[in-house]
């Protein structure tokens, strides 16, 4: 599954790790949400960085106290019409402010891109090939936004304002 | 009417050209039908029985007479030649072919139209009041803010995927004729003591297998905070509404399940938190909106004009004046409704040749403007009623003045098993028989104000649970059989309907009906007392009586 970060095609240097397999000292990890949670405090000041997968139906809530010493927070896409992941994505990155890498993961395709980019991800597990390699162009698709999130794409709303003032400005 | 700018004709645009890519993936193989599907029903294309179904939103429920002929030129370009309005300010058409849709859409979007989450698990068109703005004694035109709801609802990136579906709907009168009580989220436009604007908001209103009137969860939003407000609701619907049982995730069971204190209390924790984020509105944006709103300049003119003086000599004119033609909030200009009931016809059908006729008469009398409403009606908004009698006489040659407009043969009904897949039974000939058997305008006036609703599925697309009457088509050992309730409305008292017996076969429906009508009119306490004042009076037992006693 080809892992697209900064808008291309990336290596993923996160290994998933196993429920059951040992947790290392150092080296990048992805880590299971009850496997996190086992030993929050160890698991997150490790030396290594630490990503955890968390799943749709846990308030993200629980993750607060950790969101700084954390890598990447993996959320899912169990199926791309189970949209919870987004409301997860916008309270992390607006509400709690995780600066980390945010990652959608499970069945994730071309036609969410846009949806998943505005609601703060930034990292994509993307289930075909095809799509990967699309992601530059699809992203582009869309110049009008209007609703206002925490991606910082101008609304429609606020163009039209800035309009009006430049436009009464000029009179 | 509002105008839109470079912003929105940009937006759907780019979406109808995002759409001709995804079905050309789809014909090519490289989308299956399951990733398809979510992605054409966020394009108001379904797959019925015989074809794609095509479902076109007309926000708010206006209509510029060029749009009309836009659509009309759909029906023909793309289509048999005809559309059917829906109870949702939708559109549908019903033969369409998927390779197609993209130039359909395409034309549609050249004159600002668009069908864009006209079905799929996402916030669907805003509705609103079909007299929004001409209504006499309305707090303001509720239309600015379905716009902006309906901008702020479009490819929403939280709540494009939803548990189940998610409309709105938004009064400003004391007479709800937006039915906002059975919306997920109903919108009551209002003005608090300190003359601010705000809304009642209510939710979890809903019709389908499980019927919920909506609650109050709170009196009071200001308009400043009605984005924010409702942008809470969602996120916790998003995240708690149920998504294990297609039957339990409308919002309205979540809301049953927690009891509508604690989901207010859910959605107050997670508005707090929010509400002055970049969605709370300034009264800027909001002038900016009514500035793209354009208004008829009305003249001054008289009440009562000579034209309509001499015309009331005529008794067909006087009973379609009488019926279909109401006041306007200026003087000298009246609201007329289209019927698109004819007698014998399939409700809410209107021809391509139809459309334009009404858009040409709309240019003429109605300054270009024309309105969908959820009874499945047209009308026209700004009529001059000098204008009234030559109006009639165009109208009345198209087939849309049969003066029966909230009469009994003024029915609402869904497409059902002619055209549906999810339909058990036919509802579009039970309606075509009742309006045969209520074709005496003497009888129906006589009658008086009486909706009958039929569904041909638990789905209640047809509403049939407000009806005043509602029929909903159920299968029994692969025979058509009708659930009869009586009681229901859909207005500011709304209520669920009360169901009188056992289901009835296919062929006995109308006979129920017209005995149910019988019952009532032997009942009633005066003549001015409506069918569902009977009904609230006396209870569903009487009519239960009279109509299961023979049978």
């Amino acid at each position: 599954m080809p892992l697209v970060k900064h808008g291309k095609v990336a290596t993923d240097t996160f290994v998933h790790l196993a429920d059951d397999a040992e947790i290392p000292g150092d080296g990048a990890i992805l880590i299971s949400a009850v496997r996190f949670l086992e030993d929050a405090e160890g698991r997150s000041g490790r030396v290594g960085r630490t990503g955890v997968i968390w799943p749709n139906n846990r308030d993200v809530d629980d993750l607060v106290p950790y969101l700084d010493r954390l890598a990447v927070i993996a959320l899912v896409f169990p199926t791309f019409r189970d949209g919870r992941a987004y409301s997860q994505a916008r309270l992390l990155r607006e509400r709690h402010g995780f600066k980390g890498e945010l990652r959608a993961t499970g069945q994730v395709l071309r036609d969410q891109f846009v949806f998943m980019l505005r609601a703060g991800f930034d990292a994509f597990e993307v289930k075909k090939d095809s799509d990967a390699e699309a992601f530059a162009t699809t992203v582009k698709h869309y110049s009008v936004f209007y609703q206002p999130t925490g991606d910082g794409r101008v609304t429609a709303l606020h163009r039209r304002m800035q309009l009006r003032h430049s436009e009464s400005a000029g009179q | 009417m509002y105008a839109y700018d470079e912003l929105d004709r940009t937006l759907i645009n780019e979406r109808v050209s995002e759409f001709r890519d995804q079905v050309k993936r789809r014909l090519s193989g490289e989308l299956t039908e399951d990733e398809f599907k979510m992605l054409r029903l966020q394009n108001g294309v379904y797959l019925q029985l015989h074809a794609y179904m095509f479902r076109v939103a007309i926000p708010y429920g206006t209509l510029s007479s060029k749009q009309l002929r836009r659509l009309a030129h759909v029906a023909r370009r793309y289509d048999r030649g005809y559309g059917h309005f829906t109870t949702r300010q939708n559109i549908q058409f019903n033969w369409i072919k998927l390779a197609e849709l993209p130039d359909a859409l395409a034309d549609l979007a050249d004159v600002g139209i668009h069908a864009m989450q006209t079905s799929g698990n996402n916030t669907r068109n805003v509705t609103s009041d079909q007299w929004a703005g001409v209504a006499p004694g309305e707090i303001e035109d509720p239309r600015i803010w379905s716009e902006l709801l309906r901008q702020y609802t479009t490819l929403h990136p939280e709540f494009s995927f939803l548990p189940r579906k998610f409309k709105f709907a938004i009064t400003a009168s004391a007479h709800d004729r937006a039915a906002i009580k059975v919306h997920d989220i109903g919108l009551r436009l209002h003005r608090n003591a300190a003359g601010e604007t705000g809304f009642e908001v209510l939710v979890g209103g809903g019709l389908g297998r499980t019927p919920f009137i909506g609650k109050t969860i709170k009196p009071f939003v200001h308009g400043h905070d009605l984005l924010s407000y409702v942008e809470s609701i969602l996120r916790v619907y998003n995240q708690y509404g149920r998504r294990d049982n297609i039957y339990k995730a409308r919002i309205k069971i979540l809301v049953h399940e927690l009891g509508i204190e604690k989901f207010a209390q859910e959605v107050e924790e997670e508005w707090l938190q929010m509400r002055d984020s970049a969605l709370a509105i300034d009264d800027s944006v909001i002038e900016d909106l009514r500035s793209r709103f354009s208004y008829p300049a009305y003249e001054k003119l008289p009440h009562m004009p000579e034209e309509l003086k001499k015309a009331a000599h005529d008794p067909h004119f006087e009973a379609w004046r009488k019926n279909s033609v109401f006041p306007h909030k200026v003087p000298g200009y009246a609201i007329v409704t289209l019927s698109l009931k004819p007698v014998g016809g399939p409700p809410g059908d209107a021809t391509a040749d139809q459309m334009d006729a009404i858009a040409d008469l709309a240019d003429k009398y109605s300054f270009g403007e024309i309105r969908v409403g959820h009874e499945q009606n047209l009308a026209l908004p700004h009529v001059a009623r000098r204008d009234l009698p030559v109006l009639w006489k165009a109208l009345d040659k198209i087939g849309v003045a049969t003066p029966n407009v909230n009469l009994v043969s003024d029915i609402i009904a869904c497409p059902g098993l002619d055209y549906c897949s999810l339909a058990n039974a036919r509802s579009i000939p039970i309606a075509q028989e009742l309006t045969r058997r209520f074709a005496n305008h003497e009888t129906a006036n006589l009658i008086g104000r009486l909706h009958i609703n039929i569904s041909g599925c638990i789905n209640a697309c047809g509403h049939h649970h407000v009806g005043h009457i509602g029929i909903l088509g159920v299968e029994k050992n692969g025979e058509e059989f009708y659930q009869i309730t009586i009681g229901g409305r859909a207005d500011e008292k709304a209520e669920v309907g009360t169901l009188i017996g056992p289901a009835v076969p296919y062929g006995e429906v109308a006979d129920v009906v017209e005995d149910i009508v019988e019952a009532y009119l032997a009942l009633r306490a005066r003549p001015d007392e409506l069918f569902i004042d009977t009904v609230k009076r006396l209870g569903v037992e009487p009519f239960r009586e009279r109509v299961y006693a023979t049978r």
